[in-house]
């Protein structure tokens, strides 16, 4: 027992408080305080990647509670992944709030360091109702967030936001409280093994707990028909908000991953891949609404709105489909897509502030300063969320296709991720062609000048897709890894038995 | 008492769905409370329904589980949290919009009494 695994969740949680009660000390101090507290969460996920990538599965029992009696962390090879995923996204963002968008609100950094907590606990739990309980407090953290910066533009949006959550959380403790009436557990090992043994009339009450749950993650993760409240709240949030945010239609994923192939997995008995075959055509229709949605974007920001509910629809398909080399495609696409959408949205701001009036809305303008620049981050991010050669986007987009190739569902896999990407190029093309090529007469005033910090971190989001594709190897590696560990989840069912020793670490 | 409990997690869940459906803040918020009273109930019963006994092993011959307990106990803090907060939202939407509907738009009259004001004004 490590107490390692506690430094992701202590760190944002200690950072949080001391923001909590500084809130009034100068900004140069909060932003430092802040800024080291995120680089600390980055440094120790990835002593925890290190960790994890013998294969091994890691516990903390807090208060040396026995599972399935206590509150368990569980850290493997994807929790891992998904730790270093959220902490590098949430740097960058991080640094580029400092910029100038983290002064509307006192609170703005225990707010981003406190979904950071949220996120981070939801990723290392091994609970079911804990993990309930991570998501209320990464969407309270994102409820204050989306409202950052006020005006009455959010306002709406976000009403909406909140109430769509509230519900998809009564639906969620509604799903977790059948699943414990029949199971009396609620640890994800020991529900492995408990529901297997489930039978008769039990069975229905564990199924529509199972597939309840299903509906939640897909709320989480903006599958369709659950995506229409994304595109509106994503467009509207702060840049660094927004690009934070492109990690949240994940945690509904990663749920999806650990649920389904732990607890619903192939060894579930008359439950095996609960929902599964539903998920792979929503999967493809909410990725063609979201090439419909993209096509049809007046703005920017609406455009990568609408590539988030685009990378959901790819992620899911192939990890519906279920074979090894689809969820390792899936885990690489994953990386891949977060960090360019967060870039993406981060880069439309950085568009919007040097247009005047025209802000992000994809008509002609004057021309913009720093166009040169703009455009080449513009079209990097672009090239990767499509999908072409030679970035991250497209390696991702062809693994997925490989992993399909033996099976049934390859024609309505490729037919739709190909024709999704063209249209998504298009999209692209025409945005980018309309902001930087066709320009009117006449000059914006130049009131906000791009600084060094929102320059870099925009370039380095967008930049990730370069080091993805330099480091695809490795990666390449580990994500196969991870997709072996995720379909034998044999070994993760016997942390139940590790042995609790007192006082001995 | 489990029809009772029954017909109370019912009745609870189907108002508060049916509030949620107006469409103005006010019923929606008092609608989310309902739900979230009538999962907490339902949460509670998750773990068998039991008169008389305690949730301490060997203290009384009936015995209760604790975990659903201190499900509720969470769920109930984590929903007043919510509620608040929602409710300070729909104000500030009210007072943005001028209007309690969840989409903010004026209804036709308030619209025209609104520019009349505006005309008015100038």
């Amino acid at each position: 027992m490590t107490h390692w695994l506690t430094a992701p969740i202590l760190i944002p949680l200690i950072g949080g408080i001391i923001q909590v009660f500084m809130g009034y000390a100068p900004i140069s101090l909060r932003r430092t305080l802040a800024l080291i507290t995120t680089v600390l969460m980055m440094v120790s996920s990835i002593v925890l990647l290190v960790m994890a990538s013998d294969g091994s599965y890691r516990l903390y029992a807090f208060g040396n509670w026995q599972p399935p009696f206590g509150i368990v962390l569980v850290l493997d090879r994807l929790a891992a992944l998904m730790l270093v995923l959220t902490s590098v996204l949430a740097l960058f963002c991080h640094i580029f709030s400092l910029g100038g968008q983290d002064e509307g609100n006192r609170q703005f950094h225990g707010l981003f360091l406190f979904q950071l907590l949220g996120l981070n606990i939801a990723f290392l739990t091994g609970d079911l109702f804990n993990l309930f309980v991570a998501f209320e407090v990464l969407l309270i953290a994102s409820y204050g967030l989306l409202m950052h910066g006020g005006g009455r533009t959010r306002t709406t949006p976000g009403l909406h936001y909140v109430v769509l959550n509230l519900i998809g959380s009564a639906v969620f403790l509604i799903s977790v409280g059948m699943i414990y009436s029949v199971t009396g557990t609620l640890n994800m090992a020991h529900l492995a093994v408990e529901i297997p043994k489930v039978s008769g009339e039990e069975l229905n009450i564990v199924k529509a707990g199972g597939l309840m749950l299903l509906v939640v993650f897909a709320l989480k993760a903006a599958l369709i028909p659950l995506c229409f409240w994304l595109p509106k709240a994503y467009a509207r949030a702060t840049a660094p908000v927004a690009g934070l945010f492109a990690v949240m239609t994940k945690v509904g994923v990663y749920a999806i991953l650990r649920i389904y192939f732990l607890i619903f997995g192939d060894s579930a008995g008359a439950l095996a891949n609960l929902g599964m075959d539903w998920m792979f055509y929503l999967a493809l229709i909410t990725l063609s609404m979201g090439v419909i949605g993209a096509l049809g974007a007046d703005n920017l920001r609406t455009l990568v709105a609408w590539q988030v509910v685009i990378s959901v629809g790819t992620l899911l398909a192939p990890i519906a489909l279920g074979s090894t080399d689809g969820i390792s495609a899936a885990l690489f696409y994953l990386l891949s897509t977060t960090w360019t959408v967060a870039g993406l949205f981060l880069v439309a701001n950085l568009v919007a502030s040097q247009r005047g009036s025209a802000k992000d809305k994809i008509v002609t303008a004057p021309r913009m300063h720093n166009r040169t620049f703009l455009s080449v981050l513009f079209m990097v991010g672009a090239v990767a969320a499509a999908g072409l050669p030679p970035l991250s986007g497209f390696f991702a987009k062809v693994l997925i296709l490989q992993s399909s190739l033996d099976s049934e569902q390859m024609a309505s896999l490729w037919s739709v991720i190909l024709i999704g990407s063209f249209f998504t190029l298009i999209a692209y093309s025409r945005a980018g062609s309309i902001l930087f090529w066709r320009t009117v007469d006449g000059h914006v005033e130049n009131k906000s000048p791009l600084t060094g910090t929102v320059s870099v971190s925009a370039g380095a989001l967008v930049g990730l897709s370069l080091v993805i594709v330099a480091l695809a190897g490795p990666i390449g590696t580990y994500t196969d890894a991870t997709a072996t560990q995720l379909k034998n989840p044999g070994a993760y069912i016997d942390v139940l038995n590790t042995p609790m020793v007192g006082g001995n670490p | 008492m489990e029809l009772a409990f029954a017909l109370i997690i019912g009745a609870l869940t189907a108002s508060g769905v049916y509030l949620i459906l107006r469409a103005r803040t006010f019923p929606v918020v008092v609608g989310l409370t309902l739900l979230s009273y009538g999962v907490n109930l339902f949460l509670f019963s998750s773990g068998r329904l039991a008169t008389g006994g305690q949730p301490i092993l060997g203290s009384t011959e009936a015995y209760s589980d604790p975990l659903p307990q201190a499900l509720v106990l969470t769920a109930i803090v984590i929903g007043f949290a919510m509620t608040a907060f929602v409710v300070v939202l729909s104000l500030r939407s009210l007072a943005d919009h001028e209007d309690d509907h969840v989409d903010g738009e004026r209804n036709v009259r308030s619209t025209d009494t609104h520019q009349e004001k505006q005309e008015g004004q100038r």
